[in-house]
């Protein structure tokens, strides 16, 4: 119990997938314009990861393993979160469909999102077991959850400064970015009571 | 004659617009996470650019060869997994041939499958071309990105670390900017070179009115 608690501080604060391990840039970059489109990308990112990590743990473990297929894991992987993307968004447009309407964009935008590829793979270099996997999939999506909330914040108040011509747009959100991950840095000296 | 001569205009086109008017970093901001992870030492940017280029250069071959077949509703799954099968082989040869570069980029050689860049170039480029330019924009955008992958690299191993390509070259008495090679410098970097970027652009436009 303690174990996992440990891996899922460390998840989302001292190893932040986006701020410190770098999964997941294009979207955190890319959709953190407004704080609502924001939270819709960061759950359905916290969604996916979750299940995309025990489907994946599991294809593993009772389909690539006893075969000796392991070397197949990139494309089999991929596959899976394609397909999987695919099933959420149907399932939530059949059964959920307040919810879909607030993700429903996002979800496709995933598929390329490498911090759900990313944690996959991590699960299984790793060797977690499968609630491990699945606990480690959660906390890595809240990370990247947090990240891109505190970014969009940012950048709502950005909007309305004055800034240099040439760092306007892109550079300027880089370089928040960048403060960003050093004040994450700042969680590193972050020891763990037990 | 005539008509030989538009086409290798056309190609060197094709390679200008990859290479410099639409890098896909530095203008057209794709493929950030492994621009950010792993350019902390200019060995493992090139590294990470020259799989990248094979990958293009293969998965917009073969997706422009089979562009007729696939139909368009499922088309991005197949290019994802087209893409996928090249990046395996990547994977491992890099593996068996190159174990320190495979140690330092670690994961961010299967995560080429998810490299926007690769996906966009099948998207705009292969779907709608000839095979034998397909390549060559392949190769055009994967150069471009081992590129702009070598110059932040290169800025941040100088200053994160003193080197270039493992060399000493600030002397013994400088003492490296750490910040440079940890992940913040990532970002930072990035951020003032389009910076830079945005400026000459600008003052080029300024220029031709």
């Amino acid at each position: 119990m303690l174990n996992l608690l440990v891996i899922s501080i460390n998840a989302i604060l001292i190893e932040n997938f986006v701020l410190v391990k770098f999964y997941g840039c294009c979207p955190f970059l890319g959709v953190s314009k407004k704080s609502e489109t924001a939270l819709g990308m960061g759950m359905a990112v916290v969604f996916t990861m979750t299940i995309a990590s025990a489907m994946t743990w599991l294809f593993n473990e009772f389909i690539l393993k006893p075969f000796d297929l392991e070397y197949l894991q990139t494309i089999a992987f991929i596959a899976i979160i394609a397909t999987l993307v695919q099933i959420i968004e149907m399932f939530l447009q059949k059964s959920i469909p307040s919810l879909y309407s607030a993700l429903g964009i996002y979800l496709p935008l995933i598929t390329t999102n490498c911090a759900v590829l990313g944690v996959t793979l991590l699960n299984i270099n790793n060797a977690y077991d499968f609630i491990t996997s699945v606990v480690y999939g959660f906390s890595a999506g809240v990370g990247f959850l947090i990240a891109i909330l505190l970014l969009s914040a940012i950048r709502e108040r950005i909007a309305y400064s004055d800034i240099p011509k040439p760092f306007r747009g892109f550079p300027i959100v880089l370089i928040a970015a960048a403060l960003l991950s050093i004040s994450f840095m700042g969680f590193q000296g972050l020891k763990l009571p037990f | 004659m005539a008509k030989n001569k538009t086409k290798s205009v056309s190609y060197l086109n094709i390679l200008k617009d990859g290479i410099i008017t639409k890098n896909p970093i530095f203008i057209q901001l794709l493929g950030m996470c492994p621009t950010l992870a792993v350019t902390t030492s200019v060995s493992n940017g090139i590294g990470m650019g020259l799989s990248a280029t094979f990958v293009l250069i293969c998965s917009n071959f073969f997706i422009s060869v089979l562009r007729k077949f696939i139909p368009s509703k499922i088309r991005i799954a197949s290019y994802i997994v087209i893409i996928a099968g090249f990046v395996s082989t990547v994977e491992m040869v890099i593996k068996a041939w190159l174990p320190e570069l495979s140690k330092s980029l670690g994961l961010f050689i299967p995560l080429i499958v998810v490299n926007c860049i690769i996906l966009a170039r099948a998207e705009a480029f292969a779907s709608k071309n000839a095979p034998i330019p397909s390549a060559v924009d392949g190769f055009a955008c994967g150069i471009g990105f081992t590129l702009a992958l070598t110059i932040i690299s290169a800025i941040r191993e100088l200053l994160g670390n003193g080197s270039l390509l493992g060399f000493n070259i600030m002397g013994e008495n400088f003492s490296p900017a750490l910040l440079m090679i940890l992940p913040a410098g990532g970002f930072l970097v990035l951020g003032f070179l389009i910076a830079i970027v945005q400026f000459i652009m600008s003052k080029i436009e300024e220029r031709s009115k």
